[in-house]
């Protein structure tokens, strides 16, 4: 008996300890970020000074409107063409359902470089250079093969005989698919449309080489700012923090609540 | 006027061409770039070039290394996680879950930022001074830091499929602990592990956003090599970038494919 106790202890000791090590340097910048100096080590005193230095600068406060924008065209953009897509292949025919869905995990497995390099060169060749149009093909890419994945097993899993029943029943075909075919995969569709905002938002390469010059997101932002280290981003460096910890309080906040709001409608069923 | 009939399939057609024209064209340009000299004639100099210079050829080497090693620490970390966790009788599990998934959501590079000044932190203690340079094992780190996660879902969501009443059986015909891991467990969760280690190897031979931000831009990896190429030499670089195209292909399909139905970022939990 005792030896189970033992064996449930280092269970939780060792899933506590990855736990911990993997939240270490989160914690650590979001204690340094109430910090009155831009230090990190010792703590000289609770004050707001870096969120207000956040909240001030003007450059960061557009990388991060553009990041959340270019996110949410380039999630609406996919989820649209993601979920048609996959709507389309499922009634094709087996062979160019299997085609398009070869094609389709490309960009799933390759590597981003590769992907983002191929449509750099391509959009320089043809002459389209790089723009904001670019930038958002260039996150379509990398998000809408994920949508389709997404969206993929609820179609399998759908009752297709709701469908004909509608047609039955006098309901034109494309209502049939909006009202009937529709409800039914919008829990895949939803998922597609969170995957491609995270997708988005975390993107580094892909904006690197496909974006317009001078439009930064934070992805860029960051990398540029600790790689190259100026003089003048010291003071950003310790608004960084700031920001860090405003994303990961938003990302709790919202892990919880559609956590209590999920539980709750599987409670209703 | 009369539409012609709405016919589901024709859904597909947007995603296909939208497929047709930013990854197969863009994929057919990086081959066309390959195989042409400055002059855009054809020529197999590029190719010759690459596999008769050793440095590029340790580089790859040295690139691959450092991902088998990354993948491995993965491993050797998620694996107990996620048998602890599927195992687990715990109502909360599923929270449990939650909180290796959470990190993934934070921006990718202010997390491995996050990384960066936690290990300026640590390099200020006397007997940890020695992190300051090393750039070798602070990649690695900061990978498995950034990886774990694809790790441990693949790994999870098989070893939940895996039958209780195996293990019932197996302790009922006298296997112990060992026996029980060895004949069941570990072969049962071969799939979890092929796709985990997917998604760990490619994306760590080739996202330099963690090589460059933590190993002092010392550590090359293929990512890295394919993008500094890309600065003066499309031709050269569009080589690199075939021959991890291939690399990453022949890996898949040793590795069994990418399973579209575990998906990997976790956003359908």
């Amino acid at each position: 008996m005792n030896k189970q106790l033992l064996m449930k202890c280092l269970k939780a000791f060792f899933v506590g300890l990855v736990l911990l090590v993997l939240y270490a340097p989160i914690l650590l910048l979001a204690v340094y970020s109430f910090d009155k100096t831009d230090m990190i080590g010792r703590f000289e005193g609770f004050s707001f000074t870096h969120y207000a230095a956040l909240f001030q600068n003007s450059k960061v406060l557009g990388m991060i409107g553009n990041t959340f924008l270019l996110a949410f065209l380039a999630a609406v953009l996919s989820t649209v063409l993601g979920t048609a897509g996959a709507l389309g292949m499922f009634y094709c025919k087996k062979r160019t359902k299997t085609a398009i869905h070869a094609v389709s995990q490309i960009p799933v497995i390759n590597a981003e470089i590769v992907t983002a390099l191929s449509l750099a060169v391509t959009f320089v060749a043809v002459g389209l250079g790089k723009s904001y149009f670019t930038l958002l093909i260039g996150h379509m890419v990398i998000c809408t093969p994920f949508v389709v994945l997404s969206v993929m097993p609820k179609l399998k899993q759908m009752d297709n005989s709701l469908y004909e029943a509608a047609l039955d029943l006098g309901a034109s075909p494309f209502k049939a698919l909006l009202q009937v075919v529709l409800p039914q995969i919008i829990p895949g569709v939803i998922s597609g449309f969170m995957l491609a905002v995270t997708l988005s938002l975390d993107d580094y390469i892909v904006t690197m080489y496909t974006r317009p010059s001078g439009f930064e997101t934070i992805s860029t932002y960051v990398y540029n700012a600790t790689t190259k280290g100026n003089a003048h981003t010291a003071v950003t460096l310790a608004s960084l923090w700031a920001l860090t910890t405003i994303i990961f309080v938003v990302i709790v906040l919202f892990v919880l609540i559609s956590n209590l709001t999920g539980r709750k409608k599987e409670a209703d069923r | 006027m009369k539409l012609p009939r709405f016919s589901r399939k024709t859904l597909c057609i947007p995603y296909a061409v939208f497929l047709v024209f930013f990854i197969i064209i863009p994929m057919c340009v990086i081959l066309f770039y390959a195989f042409t000299d400055k002059e855009m004639n054809f020529s197999f100099s590029n190719f010759l070039r690459f596999f008769s210079d050793p440095t590029k050829l340790s580089t790859i080497a040295y690139s691959i290394v450092i991902s088998l090693i990354t993948t491995v620490i993965c491993l050797v970390i998620a694996y107990p996680v996620a048998l602890i966790l599927a195992r687990s009788r715990l109502k909360k599990k599923f929270v449990i879950l939650m909180l290796f998934v959470l990190p993934m959501w934070i921006n990718f590079v202010l997390r491995v930022n996050a990384l960066r000044e936690l290990f300026n932190l640590l390099a200020q203690a006397e007997a940890l001074a020695w992190l300051e340079n090393a750039n070798i094992f602070k990649t690695v780190v900061g990978m498995v830091y950034d990886f774990l996660p694809f790790m441990i879902l693949p790994l999870y969501t098989t070893m939940l499929k895996i039958d209780n009443s195996l293990y019932e059986a197996s302790a009922d015909l006298g296997g112990n602990a060992f026996v029980t891991f060895f004949r069941i467990t570990l072969p049962l969760s071969v799939p979890g592990i092929m796709s985990g280690v997917t998604m760990v190897f490619l994306p760590s031979m080739t996202n330099y956003v963690v090589s460059d931000m933590l190993g002092n831009a010392k550590v090359t990896i293929i990512g890295k090599f394919i993008s500094d190429y890309f600065g003066n030499d499309w031709h050269m670089g569009s080589m690199i970038a075939l021959v991890l195209l291939i690399v990453v292909f022949v890996s898949t399909w040793l590795t069994g494919g990418f399973k579209s139905e575990e998906n990997v970022r976790g956003a359908n939990l």
